[in-house]
């Protein structure tokens, strides 16, 4: 099996493979996502899930790519994504599983996604992913000093090639482009002045 | 087998739809009441008329006797007329194709009364008479002894016509024609004509309704999936023909398995858009067929597309969306067998301005998708959910979002708030979540990070405690 080297942009999710992403701000990184893929997007959601996505809220020409799926039981959520994944003209599947998912289950996840040529993301709660993920992102919203920042912290905790990171972001929510913002400098004591 | 009738009820009254041989030997006849049927025959079984039924059993048998003719044509609620013009030979003559039919017909349990005559109107009277051949070239001396009745014209024709001693067709033949034109009418006239042969009355065949359904008969009862997948691979072949040749793609299918032991298995599916490619749609058979309880074998299976739209002839080859269409659509197909494909759905645009309805939710193999339209006003949030209870903490200034609350057993202080948008119930609905009233909603960003929609509603009344609600959150 040959892999994709991994990416230069550290937010591309390297393709064919299933990542995981966890917190607070999970939705908004799935939906960065979404808008940066270019093909049919599969959210698969459980019916109960009290949530629903807002054609309005939702990035620029996402709305019109995305199909919910919302199966009844686990089970059947897992096989849902299990064939999304393996479907060719789908870019990007977003599953939000209710337990923690079992190291068979993901790696089928990952071999459905590695003959669909496809990439999976799953939304978790904290703590509750799987050791065969490719990734594990920790997704938080930030607060910002100024009006027009929307800010999120993005921590990379797995990565099975490559490196983890840390980013505070600025991202509006609507388009393709983000602005990576420098965490602020915390001095120990106050600036000598000359 | 005793006396049967068929009882059919119009406002108050019940009369004699149907009987069999028995019944009307037994002194009964169709249209009397049927109290004096239950009086004249004390052990006559009745059972309400079903016209609905009768109409599709005779549309069905309709299709089965152009087997005889492609034009045939229903006449009246139980008749069928059949233009047979140069078809008698390839069944051996007129007298055998009657035969056979009479005898196919007697076979299946139809009592019938056929007639084969020069006109329309002459081959309608002697059905309802007596039945048989009116052979070519005998003009009026054929029906000259059938029943005025068997003209097609009104009953109170028919009684004028006895008052003044004519009952038979014969009797009205000689008579001039224009005191009877003067004193019962034109259509008459017209009916005797059509029955003579003086005047033309072609047979308009119904619209023939498209029927894309096989079946198999096996000589030997199978059991094995394999031997079922195979059977049905050849009838979906056959039925991917005749659906290509109509230009129609199916959109949902039926497989009926019926058992040795009689009983009959029914597996459907749907497609997530009109299709005729055998492969994909046995794809979709497989988890049913493999779920089905054989019994102790299958001996006929049949393959319905009973629900079919059209599908003109599509150009394939290097076309890349097209694959990845198909390939989605077979992914609908699928998931909508398993989940139901009111699960599988897509958001499309709304026109309201109530959030929960600004946008649709539909099932995904019935709609395409839609561009959303530009987008005006203020943000909406990402995901929305049903209002939830936030508890105020403090720092609550009438008309402003409160500085401390805590929601979903969180604690959030508020660093900055945009609002309020005031968005009102739609008086026409009758929304029992928007009955507290209208709605001020703000975008509330916390020190602890989260951007969420709260809103407030001024106008519920006082003793409620609960004011501020969150229903969503925003990127």
């Amino acid at each position: 099996m040959r892999f994709d080297p991994p990416p230069s942009d550290p937010f591309i999710l390297s393709p064919r493979r299933v990542h995981e992403v966890e917190g607070h701000g999970r939705y908004v990184f799935a939906l960065f996502q979404a808008v940066r893929s270019g093909g049919a997007i599969i959210w698969v959601m459980p019916s109960y899930a009290p949530h629903t996505p807002t054609l309005r809220g939702l990035p620029d020409g996402v709305g019109v790519r995305l199909c919910i799926m919302r199966p009844k039981s686990e089970e059947d959520l897992l096989w849902t994504v299990e064939e999304a994944l393996r479907t060719k003209g789908v870019s990007l599947v977003i599953a939000e599983p209710d337990k923690p998912l079992s190291l068979l289950a993901g790696r089928r996840l990952q071999l459905a996604a590695e003959a669909g040529r496809t990439t999976g993301l799953m939304l978790l709660k904290l703590g509750q992913g799987s050791n065969a993920a490719e990734t594990r992102w920790l997704c938080r919203p930030a607060a910002a000093q100024q009006r027009d920042l929307t800010l999120h912290e993005w921590i990379l905790n797995k990565n099975k090639r490559g490196t983890f990171g840390n980013w505070t972001v600025d991202w509006n929510g609507k388009t393709r482009s983000l602005h990576l913002v420098s965490a602020a400098g915390q001095r120990c004591g106050a600036a000598e002045t000359p | 087998m005793g006396p049967f009738a068929l009882i059919h009820r119009s406002g108050n009254k019940e009369h004699v739809h149907c009987l069999n041989v028995i019944a009307e030997t037994g002194g009964l006849h169709r249209g009397m009441a049927a109290a004096d049927a239950r009086a004249i025959c004390p052990d006559l079984v009745t059972r309400p008329a079903d016209l609905g039924r009768e109409a599709v059993a005779l549309v069905s048998l309709r299709r089965w006797v152009t087997r005889y003719s492609p034009l045939v044509a229903r006449d009246g609620s139980d008749g069928l007329i059949a233009d047979i013009t140069g078809v008698p030979h390839l069944f051996g003559g007129e007298q055998d194709l009657l035969d056979d039919l009479a005898a196919r017909l007697n076979r299946v349990g139809l009592t019938c009364s056929i007639a084969i005559a020069d006109t329309r109107g002459a081959a309608y009277a002697v059905a309802r008479h007596a039945g048989g051949i009116i052979p070519e070239g005998v003009g009026g001396a054929g029906i000259a002894g059938v029943p005025l009745v068997g003209l097609r014209i009104g009953s109170d024709v028919v009684d004028g016509l006895a008052r003044m001693g004519l009952h038979k067709i014969g009797d009205l033949i000689p008579l001039p024609r224009a005191p009877l034109a003067r004193r019962f009418g034109q259509p008459l006239l017209m009916r005797l004509d059509q029955a003579l042969g003086f005047q033309s009355e072609p047979i308009a065949p119904d619209k023939e309704i498209e029927h894309f359904g096989v079946r198999m008969t096996l000589p030997e009862p199978i059991g094995l999936e394999a031997d079922v997948m195979s059977g049905l691979s050849r009838l979906l072949g056959r039925l991917c023909a005749n659906l290509a040749h109509a230009h129609r793609g199916a959109r949902r299918l039926r497989l009926e398995l019926h058992r040795v032991d009689q009983e009959t298995v029914t597996l459907d599916i749907g497609l997530a858009r009109p299709m005729r490619d055998p492969g994909r749609i046995a794809g979709l058979f497989k988890k049913g067929v493999s779920e089905i309880d054989a019994g102790f074998g299958i001996e006929v299976m049949r393959l319905v597309a009973y629900v079919t739209e059209p599908l003109a002839p599509e150009q394939i080859g290097r076309d890349t969306d097209v694959a990845q269409d198909a390939a989605l659509a077979d992914l609908f197909s699928r998931v909508g067998n398993r989940l139901g494909f009111d699960r599988v759905l897509r958001l499309l645009p709304g026109h309201s301005k109530i959030p929960e309805r600004s946008h649709i939710i539909a099932p995904a193999a019935y709609s395409a998708a839609e561009p959303a339209p530009s987008q005006r006003g203020p943000r909406r949030p990402i995901i929305l959910f049903a209002p939830e209870p936030v508890t105020v903490r403090g720092g609550a200034q009438p008309g402003h979002p409160p500085a401390r609350f805590s929601w979903r057993r969180m604690t959030f202080t508020v660093l900055r708030a945009d609002g309020p948008e005031r968005i009102t119930p739609e008086w026409w609905f009758d929304d029992p979540a928007w009955r507290t009233g209208l709605r001020d909603y703000w975008r509330v960003e916390t020190r602890e990070g989260p951007r969420l929609w709260l809103f407030h509603t001024p106008q519920s009344s006082a003793w409620t405690a609960q004011h501020w609600f969150a229903q969503g959150e925003f990127a």
